[in-house]
């Protein structure tokens, strides 16, 4: 217990003290997740919009595909990643094993699916509301999804926040892609699970207040910047 | 160019094995105040989605005066729940003309004098979701009308309107009416159908029943059920 509120202490000093290796950390983490989710957004957004918008053969198959990969386990993709870009892989030509474009590669391959899924379920609903009427002012597909997108776009910032969530405390796919090497990959959820490896508990804990910090900021941020429709009873 | 008369042959709408509407033949010309009259589940509502292209066509014809492309920019639909874009009042107006190009600006600015004509004026920067009743129903109508469409099809527009709002949408429909845009509405309100009708169509079963001037449909309806209808009596 001693201990627990002694890294809690030491923790608080390296925040407020600005520990360089500390802030290192956190704007690298910030940077690889805040770019893959940027990415994943930009390919899961019109994912989930078309699978609402659009009726094709085994589209149930697709959405239930899609809703599994929610699930998908970190390492695994974190191993097929590696393997992709390995020198003998099909990408080991771009050299990117061990980069941290290599760390966004596999955060967008586990978010994606959960960005789609979640937006998919939001403007399916807003287009059962609105199918009508978009049939009747004679919309293009691609009208259809515009407006369906910038109409429920309040809802599915929750979906890219979960992907914010979700990539910002991964810790499976990143260290193998990313192999956590000091001042080049090292991010906060694999400085974390090295640091208590090495019984260093107040750097640890100093991430770990960090990293719950970043998500409930980025949240925060979020809503703050969102707050449109804030006198709006829907 | 004139997007009517419409010409519906034999036209029928089946949904899930079960026919809805049709056989119907009819003719729109290109003036008039049609109402659309008949007891719930007569096929008032799919006979106006047919015309306009929501419903599919199962069997038969229906042709406008010009290919379908033409017709479908020049006509507009409101419905009877309005449906409301998540977005301020000028830019649900707008919305339309939007989507023909128009730039922002002046699309907005057109918004905001179709807004005021139809007294949504003092809403303008409001929620569409967060309006009443009338409010949205009057949205709905700048929405239909900013397109300057040649052909106006509303489905029971008051419906869901306390007499106040009733009178005030039956007032622009009046006025638009006047301004030579031709009209097809679809109610079960009898009294409302003898004050805005031209001519009117009487659904049973999915079929038109009887149709004609209003003056000599309300005065003298041919059929036993239009008698019955007209009379206030429970027709099924």
């Amino acid at each position: 217990m001693n201990e627990i509120t002694q890294g809690f202490w030491d923790a608080w000093a390296l925040i407020l003290f600005f520990d360089p290796d500390l802030y290192e950390i956190i704007f690298l983490s910030l940077r690889v997740t805040v770019t893959a989710v940027v990415i994943a957004s930009l390919i899961g957004l019109p994912i989930g919009a078309l699978l609402a918008v659009n009726r094709f053969r085994h589209r149930r198959f697709v959405i239930a595909l899609l809703n599994a990969l929610m699930g998908l386990p970190p390492v695994v993709v974190g191993l097929f990643v590696y393997m992709l870009l390995s020198r003998a892989g099909p990408l080991g030509g771009f050299g990117l094993l061990f980069s941290p474009s290599a760390m966004i590669i596999a955060q967008v391959i586990i978010i994606t699916p959960l960005i789609a899924s979640i937006s998919h379920q939001t403007v399916r609903d807003l287009w059962a509301n609105y199918h009508d009427l978009l049939i009747s002012l004679n919309t293009t597909r691609a009208q259809r999804i515009s407006a369906l997108l910038w109409d429920s776009r309040r809802a599915l910032l929750t979906a890219t926040l979960a992907g914010f969530g979700r990539a910002i405390g991964e810790v499976g796919a990143i260290i193998i892609v990313g192999g956590n090497i000091d001042h080049a990959t090292r991010v906060l959820t694999t400085a974390i699970a090295l640091e208590t490896g090495k019984g260093n508990f107040a750097f640890a804990m100093g991430l770990g207040m960090v990293l719950i910090m970043l998500a409930i900021i980025v949240n925060l941020l979020i809503h703050n910047l969102t707050k449109t429709e804030q006198a709006s009873t829907w | 160019m004139v997007i009517l008369p419409l010409k519906m042959v034999g036209a029928t709408a089946y949904v899930r094995g079960k026919r809805l509407v049709g056989p119907v033949d009819l003719t729109l010309a290109p003036e008039g105040f049609t109402i659309v009259i008949g007891p719930n589940g007569a096929g008032k509502t799919t006979l106006l989605r047919l015309m306009h292209g929501l419903q599919r066509l199962s069997g038969g014809s229906i042709d406008w005066a010009v290919s379908l492309t033409e017709a479908r920019r020049k006509q507009a639909y409101v419905f009877q729940s309005p449906i409301m874009m998540r977005r301020r009042v000028v830019d649900c107006i707008a919305y339309p003309l939007l989507l023909r190009g128009e730039n922002k600006k002046s699309a907005r600015a057109k918004a905001k004098t179709y807004a005021e004509r139809y007294g949504l004026g003092h809403v303008l920067q409001n929620w569409a979701p967060d309006l009443s009743g009338g409010e949205k129903q009057k949205l709905s109508l700048a929405r239909a009308l900013i397109t300057e469409p040649e052909i106006l099809f509303l489905d029971e527009p008051c419906a869901n309107l306390d007499g106040r709002a009733t009178r005030e949408i039956e007032a622009i429909l009046q006025k638009v009416q006047d301004e030579g845009n031709r009209i097809v509405m679809s109610t079960h309100d009898l009294g409302q159908a003898r004050r805005l009708a031209k001519d009117v169509i009487f659904m049973l079963n999915g079929k038109i029943h009887e149709s004609g001037e209003a003056e000599e449909f309300f005065s003298a309806p041919q059929t036993l059920e239009a008698q019955a209808f007209t009379n206030g009596e429970i027709v099924e």
